[in-house]
């Protein structure tokens, strides 16, 4: 048997198995900041959220816009690769369904992209169906700047590196285009359900 | 946590960069891909509160690395780095 | 010693703490004994591991307090609030308890007694570390460099190594010590009582003409702030070498 540190515990993981805890995740107590680089600043007059690619008419939202759109308030549990998960978050945000009603495509694949030169990929059925957010407010406040404000994708059905903080646009595309972590070891679909953490799994 | 307390340099990788190249690699000089500017890889910008270690340039920002390790694999991407020199 | 420093197979060993050393109320220094240890160099660090029960497994970088002349390698360690390992190292671990140790490891941010161009350097808190492994070196080896330290922490409980800085600066007068306190400090203080700024700089840093090796170490912003201070000063940037501590876990 390996070697163990006399006395260790490290931080709390929950023993107990949860039906809403995927395989090989804790609870997480606190919300931890990820981030692969410097935090973009945009400010709000400058913002806008686009749909691109294979359609027939981009789209584009300035911020009044996209706050103008129908939201909603919503509770999902979200689940990191890094294995934390964290039960219950509260978000506000607009379905991704209302983003794509009106836009005609045919296109089977989206890369979300986002300030500071992030994207991940996901099947365009894993947008819609009430599945996905454009989140701008968790926890009845704004979505602060490190968690990804001023809104963020959320695909909580998914590992939460494909709910892209700082995005600012998807592409619908005919092909699946591997993300950034995607590209680089990280499973193309990221199910928690399945473990699909990284390529071959 | 400050932001900026998640930015730090090459130092924070020694261990795993020794354990991917077998030799201690912060000396080595990199030139970024993007802006051409040379940093020894001890002083390039690391993020590693992420799903991988993320190495960006300090002069333009650009993922000069990118490092995942899982099911006993690494994934590394060192394509943002147009030039490593050594020390034979 | 020193080739075998930087190169060779990174292997996990197993050290015994042989003492322990409460430093300030927050921080305390491990002396581990690692058998077949391959020396070390001031500024080069070790990664450990801790292993519980079930398996799980948490892993951090600490740099060596010790100087290359002692056979032990010293850890001094700040036990962060919300940390996960350094609770357990500055905090449960025992005299008698092993730890997973490996390393040595770096090659940038090191200094050794050969260097004879003055030295600078900079430390924010728990920075102080891998520049007190350089202090001692100087000392042991006698070293002909002469060396100016700037050491900015919150308050004075919070100064480590502090009788030991006092002692060795009054014993070399090619070592001089400067103190800022940033939070508070004690009646009749006569050192610096504010954040590291460039008024303080240019009082406490080598003329530009002596081409000073300088390391800073600290906390991002701390190192970025002195960084910025001594280019702006003059300071030829390839002078300067940086290691930055994050609060990345604990």
């Amino acid at each position: 048997m390996a070697f163990v540190s006399r006395g260790f515990k490290g931080k709390r993981r929950d023993a107990t198995s949860s039906a809403r805890v995927p395989p090989g995740q804790h609870v997480a107590g606190d919300f931890p900041v990820l981030s692969a680089g410097p935090t973009p600043r945009v400010p709000l007059a400058e913002w806008t959220f686009s749909i691109v690619g294979e359609v027939d008419e981009p789209k584009r939202w300035t911020w009044e816009e996209f706050r103008a759109l129908p939201s909603e308030s919503f509770t999902v549990d979200i689940h990191c690769v890094t294995k934390w998960s964290k039960l219950d978050t509260a978000w506000t945000g607009v379905s991704l369904d209302t983003i794509l009603d009106n836009v005609e495509t045919a296109a089977d694949y989206a890369v979300a992209y986002s300030d500071g030169g992030y994207t991940t990929n996901l099947p365009v059925d894993d947008l819609t169906g009430r599945k996905a957010w454009i989140a701008f407010e968790y926890d009845g406040r704004p979505l602060e700047p490190e968690h990804g404000g001023p809104a963020r994708l959320l695909v909580p059905h998914l590992y939460l590196w494909k709910s892209a903080k700082w995005v600012r646009g998807i592409s619908l595309q005919n092909e699946d285009e591997p993300g950034f972590w995607e590209s680089n070891g990280y499973h193309l679909r990221g199910d928690p359900w399945r473990e699909q953490r990284y390529w071959g799994d | 946590m400050q932001q900026s307390d998640l930015k730090l340099d090459g130092n924070a990788i020694a261990g795993l960069l020794r354990e991917i190249f077998t030799m201690e690699m912060t000396n080595a000089e990199s030139t970024c891909g993007g802006c051409g500017k040379v940093h020894a890889v001890g002083r390039v910008d690391v993020y590693l509160n992420a799903p991988g270690v993320v190495v960006r340039c300090p002069a333009c920002e650009q993922v000069l690395m990118r490092i995942v390790q899982g099911r006993g694999r690494y994934w590394i991407d060192l394509s943002g780095i147009r030039c490593l020199e050594l020390k034979a | 010693m020193a080739r075998a420093a930087v190169l060779g197979r990174l292997t996990w060993q197993l050290g015994e703490v042989a003492e322990l050393i409460q430093e300030t109320p927050r921080v305390s220094s491990l002396a581990l004994e690692v058998p077949d240890w391959p020396g070390h160099l001031a500024g080069q660090h070790v990664d450990v591991r801790l292993t519980a029960e079930d398996g799980y497994q948490a892993q951090r970088s600490y740099s060596i307090a010790s100087p290359p002349d002692d056979p032990r390698v010293i850890l001094t360690v700040e036990r962060l609030p919300d940390g996960e390992v350094s609770p357990y190292l500055a905090g449960e671990v025992r005299v008698g308890d092993k730890v997973e140790v490996r390393g040595p490891i770096g090659g940038y941010f090191v200094w050794t007694a050969g260097e004879d161009r003055p030295l600078l350097l900079v430390a924010g808190g728990s920075g102080i570390v891998p520049l007190m492994a350089m202090i001692r070196h100087h000392a042991a080896a006698g070293a002909t460099a002469r060396v100016r330290l700037l050491y900015s922490s919150r308050s004075i409980e919070d100064v480590i190594y502090r009788d030991e800085l006092a002692r060795l600066a009054a014993a070399d007068e090619r070592l001089s010590v400067s103190h800022t306190l940033t939070r508070s400090h004690p009646a009749g203080w006569e050192g610096y009582a504010r954040r590291i700024d460039g008024e303080m700089m240019a009082e406490v840093a080598w003329p530009r003409k002596d081409s000073p090796a300088v390391f800073i170490c600290g906390p991002t912003v701390f190192v970025e702030t002195a960084s910025a201070l001594l280019v702006e000063s003059g300071y030829d940037a390839g002078w300067i070498k940086t290691e930055r501590f994050g609060a990345t876990g604990g």
